[in-house]
């Protein structure tokens, strides 16, 4: 037998005798239980995450006593119900200007040399450093009504529009915070595309405008969804830039979260509101699920 | 069907001029090419040489910077790669990863607007043709190497362009399957009629597929000719080294009438006719037209005999292959069938050869610059 065996003295293939002397004790190694891996992030999501969302709900169900009473209060007011409806509302406007927004940048930076893309990607993180209040700050002074945008359109000879304290001027804040959200995962899909796919289809036949909603745009239709879904996500949530740039008929729920819990010190309806947030999303996500499944696995070798 | 018949299918190729630059670097160099209709041409060279520029100049995804370029006696320099009408291959296949292997192969012919009936029956005849027919409802993810590259070609045939261009199709493969599909591109060519133009770095592959074969060097055309002219008559020393082996002589050479020698480490030889142009000579030798002999056995009429000492024996079965290092330093490859008495490393040996049998050419530095 020319196995090699860890127990010398033991010999063959005989399991080792219990409790036999052994050279040193053998650690157990980090390898054998990878999921001991994950342990810090796991502890920290139960701690700053779970605990704080078990208590939440339980207090929308038990805050001032056990029963359905904030969930009727939730949908028998019909502002509560407006402005969930708004907030998924912007939530969407956002993701459909940041799609059409990242889209061609993103491809950009596929397209262009090492160098040039480096500044791309610098102008996208330089802002994503600095604070979103100072940023939504920026957009206060940008869209105020004797701001930079409304002078230059007052200088082309057009009237003033109303943009701070609108949808509008809450839509494009949000927008600009969040492009990088989506930018980030359109460009990591896009470069993985092979561009010789696109070439082909022209030598099949195709017009460059078809080559590429045809073979381009499915293609990179996965880095749309995963872009879509973190900055709808992330706008449901927003808050500092709604309360800066929006007024009265563009506050967000968690505006209305902020007041009931923090002004009226009621738990129980700001828990309501939160885990109704929660579960519509959820619901979205459901929806939208069957829509993003990949039918084919990414082609990307190369 | 009639060799006539179908030759009529493929389009004539006519580059005249092709020269492209890209800033300071000339990747095509004034190359002109005439591809009969029908014809297996393959482009050959290492890389860089202009080959792939040159497919993808007929192809359409790279313009000229000057020169024309026609097929079927239209010039096609003005129109994009989309109306061309021409198949490509590529070397990493290019399937469309979102579209079963069927839709794939439909996909020029549903660009051609034709209706589902006529489109099924060319797509099953193509894919037919390349044996993937069972294929059909796969995606590309799930096929292997070989059969992605055949599906590839099923695509680019099935809309029966009178052109098929096939940039190293085989590159990505292993040599068996290689093997195998050269002889399914062979098959295919011949069923088809269509004019194939095929780019390769692999003299092997060129020598096994083509009628002709252009060889590329540095943006410019070597020599075009059968495999056969390329290996018994090569024009340059470059065509000489990338065709076959061969071993070249170079050493102080004389001219007395229409007779060049070469004294190569003290030895004189007898090189061949006169070389024009006055340009430093260079002696080649194909491996199977050298033959090894004791030093004791005098040379016979018209041979040559240089000295050396047997560095390498490699018995191959069919016969054995020598390298001599001859006394200026250089080494010789020299191929021997069996009844020849067997060498051993070390032993010291004249290298025999017919002076019909060498090849004077023109000396070249580059030659020797791009072979690696």
């Amino acid at each position: 037998m020319s196995q090699t065996s860890h127990t010398p003295a033991a010999g063959g293939d005989h399991p080792r005798p219990a409790g036999a002397v052994q050279g040193p004790q053998r650690r157990p190694r980090l390898a054998a239980y990878p999921s001991l891996l994950a342990m810090p992030a796991l502890a920290l999501l139960i701690a700053a995450m779970g605990y704080p969302l078990l208590t939440v709900t339980l207090r929308s169900f038990s805050d001032p006593a056990w029963g359905l009473q904030n969930y009727f209060w939730f949908f028998s007011t019909p502002v509560n119900v407006t402005v969930l409806w708004r907030t998924f509302s912007i939530a969407a406007w956002v993701t459909i200007v940041c799609v059409i927004a990242a889209y061609p940048y993103a491809y950009l930076m596929t397209a262009v040399g090492p160098r040039m893309r480096l500044v791309l990607i610098l102008c996208v993180l330089v802002p994503f450093w600095v604070s979103g209040v100072v940023r939504t700050l920026a957009w206060v002074i940008l869209l105020q009504d004797s701001g930079i945008i409304n002078s230059v359109i007052r200088l082309l000879g057009f009237d003033g529009v109303k943009l701070i304290r609108t949808q509008t001027g809450v839509v494009i804040g949000m927008a600009q915070v969040l492009l990088p959200f989506m930018i980030l995962p359109l460009y990591s899909v896009m470069r993985g595309i092979d561009l010789r796919l696109v070439q082909a289809a022209r030598s099949l036949g195709a017009r460059p405008a078809r080559a590429f909603l045809q073979i381009y745009l499915p293609l990179s239709l996965p880095g749309v969804f995963a872009g879509a879904i973190i900055v709808f996500i992330l706008s449901l949530g927003f808050y500092i830039t709604p309360a800066l740039l929006g007024g009265p008929r563009s506050t967000m729920l968690s505006t209305l979260v902020q007041s009931q819990v923090l002004s009226l010190l009621n738990w129980g309806r700001g828990g309501a509101m939160g885990v109704v947030l929660l579960v519509a999303t959820f619901v979205l996500l459901a929806l939208a699920a069957p829509l993003m499944r990949q039918r084919h696995k990414q082609a990307s070798r190369s | 069907m009639s060799a006539s018949n179908t030759r009529e299918r493929g389009a004539a190729i006519d580059i005249k001029g092709a020269t492209k630059r890209y800033g300071n670097f000339t990747a095509l160099d004034d190359v002109s090419l005439h591809i009969e209709p029908g014809e297996f041409m393959t482009l050959l060279g290492p890389s860089g040489s202009g080959k792939t520029t040159t497919l993808n100049v007929v192809a359409g995804f790279t313009d000229l910077t000057s020169g024309d370029l026609a097929v079927g006696g239209k010039s096609i320099v003005a129109l994009p790669a989309h109306k061309r009408n021409i198949g490509v291959v590529f070397q990493h296949y290019a399937l469309f990863p979102h579209m079963t292997v069927g839709k794939n192969v439909a996909y020029p012919l549903t660009l051609r607007g034709m209706d589902k009936q006529a489109r099924d029956r060319l797509v099953v005849r193509a894919l037919d043709m390349v044996k993937m027919a069972d294929f059909a409802h796969r995606y590309p993810s799930e096929l292997s190497g070989g059969q992605q590259q055949r599906v590839a070609l099923a695509r680019a045939i099935v809309f029966d362009p009178p052109l098929l261009l096939m940039d190293e199709p085989l590159g990505a493969l292993d040599k068996k399957l290689r093997e195998w599909l050269q002889l399914e591109i062979k098959r295919i060519h011949r069923e088809l009629g269509t004019t194939f133009v095929y780019v390769t770095h692999d003299q092997e592959e060129a020598l096994v597929l083509s009628d002709r074969i252009a060889v590329f060097n540095q943006g410019r055309i070597e020599q075009v000719g059968t495999g056969r002219q390329l290996y018994d008559e090569p024009t340059t020393l470059f065509v000489a080294k990338f065709i076959g082996e061969s071993t070249s002589l170079r050493g102080a050479a004389q001219t007395s009438g229409n007779e060049t020698s070469l004294t190569i480490a003290g030895q004189k030889i007898v090189a061949g006719g006169k070389l024009a142009g006055g340009r430093k000579p260079v002696v080649l030798l194909r491996p199977e037209k050298l033959s090894l002999a004791s030093t004791k056995t005098p040379a016979a009429a018209g041979q040559n005999s240089l000295t050396g000492e047997v560095s390498e024996a490699i018995y191959l079965g069919s016969g054995s292959k020598y390298q001599v290092t001859l006394r200026d330093g250089s080494v010789a490859i020299v191929r021997s069938s069996l009844e020849a008495t067997p060498f051993s490393i070390g032993d010291t040996v004249d290298l025999r050869w017919s002076v019909v049998d060498a090849k004077l050419l023109a000396d070249d530095d580059r030659a020797d610059m791009t072979m690696t």
